[in-house]
């Protein structure tokens, strides 16, 4: 892989239809590092998340306008194909979603099976276990990789569907509140394997658990909303540490230390 | 009514001893006053028992008349029996049950009444067809005259047959297409205009006589056909898929619905471009409910009669080419043969003008045939729905561990 290079996220308005749900995001997300975004319930985190791949623009009428560079292009240019940024820009969603027609192999392989990509037996045995080993998912299923997906326990679908993120090797990984549906046990399997993750891809969660923002992250990113209508903003962003102990806006410390709202 | 009187004196001893006196129920789990289920037995018992009477005596008595009576009798008897042995809000639940086993009744009864005599007669006659068992299955009515007891329609299943599945031919992909621009594309703009519009346009169609579609494929046929009384199995294909059609696209549309958005994100988020997540995870994900509604659709159009009348006519021997003459249809020739009604026995024997077998002459056989066919029907109609719940059943998402 190239040398990575950081995502720049500059004047980035987000819409649905009509409405500004997300105003004047400017952001330096750093390579190979964990980058958390906080903020209280409809302030427009997961909406920005979802710009980063163009995720955003699956909904009926939603658009963004603004520069998102990733690897120094630009992914809202006109010329790119929003399939290809996806390629590169992985998503872990809140919902462990596996898909319920496949076994769990097919589901750590469904990036290449469903895109048509011809792929050999060996191969694709060499990826299952690889992206499975990176999900720290291989020891719980290697024995039954036939059996369907949606068998598996809640927080172990959760890393299959980071397996099949990873399998195709994206540069970044984005996660939309991986952990809110799970218990602690497997919450800590999955904030472990974030660990291990940022040696290789950059990642960008979302989360409403505080603690788990000052665990896994390196910076931390703080929207907020002025009210009930009003467009959400990007407060501020920093190392996690300063965001936690010395934040230079006043509403994110009142947000931070539970004097919110 | 003297049952229910017995029965309280020889149950009242485990059931509740005296009265009802909140003093002695009060320290008893609430449902002890319940009797057991079969003391509405006795109930309908004795309302069967005084329907029997009352109808012997206004000399009305009939196996249906004593049935409906004594339901109604029943509901009567068992109502105020459970009021005063277990208490109004018991005797309200009793009531509400029997009426719901009633109407429960009264639902199933036309149906397995029919299974049962279609079964029994057609089952018959296919069984003992002359000249061999089966025979009804493997020959057509070329040169079968009068009352002779023979014949089959061979050509009947294929016509139904080749027309049912040029009507899917026609109408599946045109119904699936439609409920996946529904569903998948008409999200926004003028799309959403336009799916509005193929909506309303579909329910529209949905109330569509089947007549009406018959005379629509006869028109079609005729205006660009130099010949005005031509009669072909695809003019029929094509009136009976304009029954099948908005069928097909309400049962898809309904089922692509139900595939979760997160689905087709997940796929998305793949690098999986909208098509290939349409084919591979939508219509993979919801093929079980597709097929189920697929099936239901050619259930409707396979026992259509009126639109085949007009547009595919009736012959007496098997015709494979759509293309080209008349067919025969199961439907249409249930209707001739029932409209042929009893056969003129002169003698004995009835001569097959072609090739000059002979065969006994039935005066039923008509009806027999009638009935024969209907069976038939029932059997076709029987093994889609058994293919169909194979498909949905190997096909379906799979949850077990």
């Amino acid at each position: 892989m190239a040398a990575p290079q950081p995502i720049n996220v500059e004047d980035l308005n987000i819409y649905y239809g009509d409405f500004l749900a997300v105003e004047g995001v400017d952001m330096q997300i750093r390579p190979r590092s964990v980058t958390a975004l906080i903020g209280p319930s409809g302030c427009g985190k997961s909406t920005f998340l979802r710009t980063l791949n163009r995720m955003h623009e699956v909904i009926p009428g939603a658009y963004a306008k603004g520069r998102v560079e990733i690897n120094g292009e630009d992914i809202y240019d006109p010329k790119i194909d929003p399939v290809n940024v996806r390629r590169r820009v992985g998503m872990v969603f809140q919902k462990a979603n596996p898909f319920p027609t496949m076994s769990i192999r097919d589901n750590v392989l469904a990036g290449v099976k469903l895109n048509n990509r011809r792929i050999s037996r060996s191969d694709a045995d060499e990826l299952v276990e690889r992206a499975l080993k990176g999900a720290n998912l291989w020891n719980e299923v290697k024995d039954r990789l036939d059996k369907p997906g949606m068998g598996l326990s809640g927080g172990q679908q959760q890393r299959l569907c980071i397996a099949r993120t990873i399998a195709v090797k994206p540069e970044v990984v984005l996660m939309d509140e991986p952990c809110s549906a799970l218990d602690p046990i497997s919450t800590l399997a999955i904030e472990d394997l974030i660990h291990e993750l940022k040696e290789d891809y950059t990642i960008v969660i979302v989360t409403h658990n505080m603690q788990q923002a000052s665990r896994v992250s390196d910076r931390t990113g703080f929207f907020n909303i002025a009210g009930t209508g009003k467009p959400g903003r990007l407060i501020e962003i920093d190392d996690t540490d300063t965001i936690f102990t010395n934040p230079t806006n006043t509403q994110t410390e009142d947000y931070i230390s539970g004097r919110f709202g | 009514m003297s049952t229910p009187t017995d029965t309280s004196a020889s149950t009242s001893n485990d059931m509740r001893p005296t009265g009802s006196s909140s003093s002695s129920s009060a320290h008893r789990p609430r449902d002890e006053r319940r009797l057991p289920w079969y003391h509405l037995l006795l109930t309908g018992l004795a309302g069967l028992l005084v329907a029997v009477a009352v109808l012997a005596i206004a000399d009305a008595l009939s196996v249906a008349s004593a049935i409906l009576l004594g339901f109604v009798l029943h509901l009567l008897f068992g109502w105020g029996y459970s009021l005063v042995r277990e208490g109004p809000r018991w005797a309200k639940d009793r009531l509400m049950t029997l009426l719901v086993i009633g109407a429960f009744a009264i639902s199933m009864f036309p149906l397995l009444s029919l299974l049962w005599s279609v079964v029994a007669r057609g089952m018959t006659r296919v069984l003992a067809a002359k000249p061999t068992t089966l025979a009804f299955w493997t020959t057509d009515m070329s040169g079968i005259i009068g009352g002779a007891d023979a014949g089959g329609v061979s050509h009947a299943i294929v016509g139904t047959l080749l027309i049912t599945l040029w009507a899917s031919l026609i109408s599946i992909p045109v119904g699936l297409f439609t409920a996946i621009f529904l569903v998948e594309y008409a999200d926004q703009g003028w799309k959403r205009t336009l799916g509005r519009g193929v909506t309303f346009l579909v329910d529209v169609m949905t109330g569509i006589p089947s007549i009406v579609a018959g005379l629509f494929g006869l028109a079609l046929f005729i205006t660009f056909m130099p010949d005005q009384s031509v009669r072909m199995g695809i003019m029929g294909a094509v009136a009976l898929s304009l029954l099948m059609i908005p069928t097909v696209v309400r049962n898809s549309e309904e089922m692509l619905r139900l595939v979760p958005m997160d689905l087709r994100e997940a796929a998305y988020a793949l690098g999986v471009p909208k098509w290939l997540t349409i084919v591979k995870v939508v219509l993979r994900t919801a093929i079980a409910g597709l097929t189920t509604g697929i099936t239901l659709a050619i259930a409707r159009v396979i026992g259509e009669t009126a639109p085949l009348l007009l547009t595919v006519g009736m012959v007496t021997s098997v015709n494979w080419n759509m293309f080209d003459g008349r067919m025969a249809t199961l439907p249409t020739f249930i209707n001739q043969q029932y409209r042929n009604g009893n056969a003129n026995c002169m003698s004995d024997t009835v001569t097959n003008p072609v090739n000059q077998e002979v065969y006994a002459c039935s005066i039923s056989t008509n009806i027999d045939r009638a009935w024969a066919a209907a069976f038939t029907l029932i059997v076709i109609v029987m093994i889609l729905n058994i293919i169909a719940r194979l498909i949905s059943h190997y096909f379906s998402p799979k949850l077990s561990r």
